[in-house]
């Protein structure tokens, strides 16, 4: 991380990054103002409908614990028994139903995976409603974590990239190779093999529960979608060294090795053993 | 065959290798030196080979570990990796992690080397393991084996060593996150420690010497000793010849087994080849330390599932569980919480297994040379002493690996500490309870079945209806194992005070050796007498002449006696083992 900083901060400095640096800007902002502004006048028709259906579903499915209008419920003992929604976004809707985890089936430590239990379009407007609260993160479009985004002949120093941004932000709790780590109190980071691109993306920009939220600020859009390709690429990776013991390290090596290892010679030990046990009753008369 | 044999082997017809070994003998003068060891003699049994499995396992780790170091380079400086594996491909690292990538991928057959030679390390320190165990089971450490026990035990403490330093070598994330845990060992030493972690890393941690100096102790210093040490345990154990379990004509003056060559030397070969087709299978099939996975070094980064191979797992566990104790003394903070169960314990625990012969001897009083193997149910203590750092051993293991436990089995990872902090106290005292009570009915049952004869499975019934079942005496060959044992004593406990009233200044120690001493032998069964032995033969033996050899079976005078006949036909069961005729006998025929 620290090296890469570095080699990105000495490219900064060429002469032309500037100017550089100033034209993509440019191109952005303006590539971005033409591209959202209609889109959302568009869509805002649709909206007003969506927020509509969404508190339908809400007030079903969702206010029994977060509140008829999101705001919260607290419970006698001043326990949150659903935390307020307002200002969470979109995302963290997308991501929190998308998943399964909401609606929660009983308080428990953490929302589990479960059975999503909405269709797309049913989640979209629940996501509208909740957005509707209070304004928070969108739901992102998909060439923002889309690793197919990233053009071919950049892919493979993405990938290198995200592998460094992984291992400095993520793997605390994820494990190194994703597939997941206790966290204190009974609770835990899961893993993330086979979590779908968006949802990563989102739960890097919501930071569900225990995880910190990786905003823009702290990890760019770009940076996420390198995560997303580094994550992409290791779990299509071959298994070079042979089975990978559920990649959770030198623990399930150990077992392995006492009772594949030990268990296995000292079974071969008892038979050669064994084996000679006929001549033996020769051995003894000569 | 015994050992002193007094015919020498006859020298075989002279060929071509003899001529050369000839020649070679007339000048350096081997053979004669050879052939008595060639001839000496090793007992056979599976416990045996343990050791073997730590000797040919670290014959597989010299062969792969001179493959590695051809391609290792164990520098810190740093270079841009451009190997085959895409992920890492243009990323600063050092030296030796690249050239471990290199090794895994780009060097043919080198992912398998360098996975047979984790894999055979993971074996070598745990089969040292199970042959410590089964030495300490059997007593084979008593006297004269007490030094060989003791090099053992420093064997053991240098694989481990070893190990560890060539699991530092990759520089990978975990050798890394490894090494800043050695150096909050050293530096929790009291005043010298930060010292001591920047001499031993040339500077602040991580520093660029680390690797190479690891890489030099891992390939020439402990290797050196380690041959060393197993020369001289091999040397001493050939010189005080092997022991061996008590049986007919297997006494404490002779050994019997097979001589050297080749029978021994054929199987010892052999079993080479099962230690490295099992290391090659795991190595070949079973991923270990995948470094690429784990990403280069860096002080700023830290994964899930950090754990050290399992032979470090004890040390980890205890430095998980331990409560946080830090104590302030004149600015100088004492990190209790890593000062004792870092460097105390483990002191603690290697001078105890270092010592232990001579603890016990103190205990037990016996300074008497043993060459006969003692079952573990006739050391009850010692048996369940061993149960009981199992115990400990395996809760350590899994307090090192609770976040593992917790992701696995949805377990919460603080209770999983609590349930340790008090476990590690709790369980292995019941463990040593119960193995002590086993091994005492153990012997209980052994004293049965001198006296009584084993329970032949046979079930009669009596014309009245009551059910009971044939005993027989037992081999004498079993009789001989199972008796075979010097008489324990007790230690007694001196006059308090001399002849001259002068208090004894040693009171104090020799009542708390009486009371270990009563302690380990009290409940001991004592070993049948003679006369009891012999009255269980005759008891036997009058049982059985109370058959016929017609296969019949009658009355003795005293009356009845609970073997029985119906219609004439025997009912004790026999006709089935063959201990007598079966003519008319109808069931046997089918
Ligand atoms: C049984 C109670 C319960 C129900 C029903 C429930 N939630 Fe939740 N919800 C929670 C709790 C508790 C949390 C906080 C803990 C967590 O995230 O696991 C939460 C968290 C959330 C969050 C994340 C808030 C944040 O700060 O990022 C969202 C979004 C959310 N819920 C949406 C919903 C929606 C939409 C529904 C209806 C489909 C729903 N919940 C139903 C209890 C519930
Ligand atoms: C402090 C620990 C922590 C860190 C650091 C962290 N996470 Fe998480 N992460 C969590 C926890 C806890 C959850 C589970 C939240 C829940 O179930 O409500 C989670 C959930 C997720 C999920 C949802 C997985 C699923 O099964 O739906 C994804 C994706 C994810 N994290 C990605 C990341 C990425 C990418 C990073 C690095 C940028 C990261 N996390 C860093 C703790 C962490
Ligand atoms: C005697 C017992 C030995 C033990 C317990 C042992 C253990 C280890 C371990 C655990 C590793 C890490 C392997 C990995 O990367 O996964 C290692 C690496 C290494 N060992 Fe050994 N080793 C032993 C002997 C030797 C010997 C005798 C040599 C060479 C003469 C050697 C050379 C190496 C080299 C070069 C590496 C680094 C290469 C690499 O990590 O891929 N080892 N050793």
């Amino acid at each position: 991380m620290r090296l890469l900083t570095a080699r990105l901060a000495a490219r900064r400095r060429s002469r032309l990054a500037g100017p550089i640096v100033l034209l993509l800007g440019l191109l952005l902002t303006g590539g971005a103002y033409a591209l959202l502004s209609p889109a959302q006048a568009e869509s805002t028709g649709s909206d007003t409908d969506d927020v509509a259906k969404g508190r339908e579903l809400f007030l079903v499915g969702c206010s029994s614990c977060h509140g008829k209008n999101g705001e919260g419920v607290v419970d006698k003992n001043g326990d949150n028994y659903g935390p307020s929604l307002v200002g969470v976004g979109a995302a963290a809707v997308d991501f929190q139903v998308g998943t399964g985890r909401m609606p929660m089936a009983n308080p428990s430590q953490q929302a589990p995976v479960k059975r999503v239990a909405y269709n797309d379009e049913e989640i979209s407007q629940l996501a509208a409603f909740v957005a509707s609260l209070g304004p928070g993160p969108a739901i992102p479009d998909a060439e923002k974590y889309d690793p197919e985004s990233i053009p071919e002949d950049e892919r493979q120093e993405a990938i290198v990239r995200g592998g460094e941004f992984f291992r400095t932000n993520c793997t605390a709790c994820h494990n190194f190779a994703a597939s997941g780590g206790a966290l204190p109190d009974g609770k835990y980071a899961p893993s993330l093999l086979g979590v779908e691109p968006r949802h990563v993306y989102e739960a890097m920009l919501t930071g569900p529960q225990q995880m910190p939220v990786f905003s823009d600020d702290v990890l760019e859009p770009e940076q996420k979608r390198d995560i997303i390709a580094y994550l992409q690429s290791i779990e299509e990776q071959p298994k070079y060294g042979g089975t990978t013991l559920g990649s959770y390290g030198p623990v399930a090596e150990g077992m392995v090795a006492w009772i594949g290892g030990i268990g296995v010679l000292v079974g071969f030990a008892v038979w050669i053993a064994s084996h000679t046990a006929r001549s033996s009753r020769k051995g003894t008369k000569a | 065959m015994s050992t002193h044999a007094k015919t020498a082997a006859k020298p075989a017809k002279p060929s071509r290798v003899g001529a050369v070994a000839n020649w070679v003998d007339e000048r350096a003068g081997i053979a004669t030196a050879a052939k008595k060891q060639v001839r000496k003699v090793f007992p056979d049994h599976w416990s045996f080979m343990l050791g073997e499995i730590a000797l040919w396992s670290f014959v597989v780790l010299l062969l792969t570990g001179v493959f590695l170091s051809l391609w290792f380079k164990p520098g810190m400086g740093e270079v841009i990796y451009d190997g085959s594996y895409e992920q890492l491909r243009g990323l600063h690292m050092s030296e030796a992690y690249a050239s471990t990538l290199e090794i895994s991928f780009d060097v043919r057959g080198g992912l398998l080397m360098r996975q047979m030679h984790h894999w055979a390390a993971m074996l070598f320190i745990a089969a040292m393991f199970v042959h410590l165990m089964r030495v300490f089971l059997t007593g084979a450490f008593r006297k004269p084996r007490e030094l060989n026990w003791m090099i053992g035990g420093v064997l053991l403490l240098l694989g481990i060593l070893e190990g560890f330093a060539g699991y530092s070598l990759p520089d990978d994330l975990l050798s890394g996150t490894g090494l800043r845990i050695a150096d909050g060992l050293v530096k929790a030493t009291p005043i010298v420690g930060t010292y001591m972690s920047f001499f031993m890393f040339g500077g602040e941690f991580p520093g660029d010497v680390i690797v190479p100096r690891l890489y030099i102790v891992h390939v020439l210093l402990i290797p050196g000793l380690l041959l060393a040490l197993i020369g001289a345990h091999m040397m001493l154990l050939v010189y005080q010849k092997h022991t061996q379990w008590p049986g007919p004509g297997k006494t404490e003056e002779n050994v019997v087994g097979y001589p050297m060559l080749p029978i021994y030397a054929a199987k010892a070969g052999g079993y080479f080849f099962i230690v490295f087709g099992v290391t090659a299978l795991l190595g070949g099939l079973v991923s270990i330390n995948p470094v690429w996975r784990y990403g280069p070094y860096n002080p700023a980064e830290v994964t899930a599932g950090s754990q050290p191979d399992w032979y470090m797992g004890v040390a980890e566990g205890l430095l998980r569980i331990f409560p946080g104790w830090e104590t302030e003394i004149f600015g100088v903070t004492i990190s209790w919480n890593v000062m004792l169960p870092g460097q105390i314990f483990p002191m603690l625990i290697l001078g105890g297994t270092l010592l232990y012969p001579f603890i016990e001897q103190w205990i037990t009083g016996d300074k008497r040379e043993h060459h006969l193997l003692q079952r573990p149910r006739n050391a009850p203590n010692r048996t369940a002493f061993l149960a009981a750092m199992m115990s400990l051993y395996g809760l350590l293991w899994a307090a090192g690996g609770n976040d593992i436990l917790a992701i696995l089995f949805n377990l919460n990872l603080n209770h999983i500490t609590y349930f340790m902090r008090v476990a590690v106290f709790v369980i292995p005292p019941i463990v040593f309870w119960l193995t002590r009570r086993w091994c005492i009915s153990l012997q209980r049952h052994d004293h049965e079945k001198l006296l009584h004869g084993y329970e032949t499975g046979v079930i009669m019934r009596s014309p009245e209806g009551a059910y009971s079942e044939r005993h027989l005496p037992i081999s004498e060959a079993e009789a001989y194992y199972i008796t075979a044992q010097e008489p324990e004593k007790v230690y007694e406990l001196p006059a308090e005070t001399d002849m001259n009233g002068v208090a004894n200044r040693k009171a104090r120690a020799m009542k708390l050796r009486a009371r270990m001493s009563k302690y380990w032998f009290g409940d001991n069964v004592p070993r049948p007498t003679r006369e009891e032995l012999e009255a269980a033969r005759l008891h036997a033996e009058h049982e059985l002449a109370q058959h016929d050899p017609d296969g019949h079976q009658h009355l003795p005078a005293g009356g009845y006696t609970g073997s029985h006949e119906l219609d004439g036909h025997p009912v004790d069961g026999h006709q089935f083992d063959g201990r007598h005729s079966v003519e008319g006998e109808e069931l046997r025929k089918h």
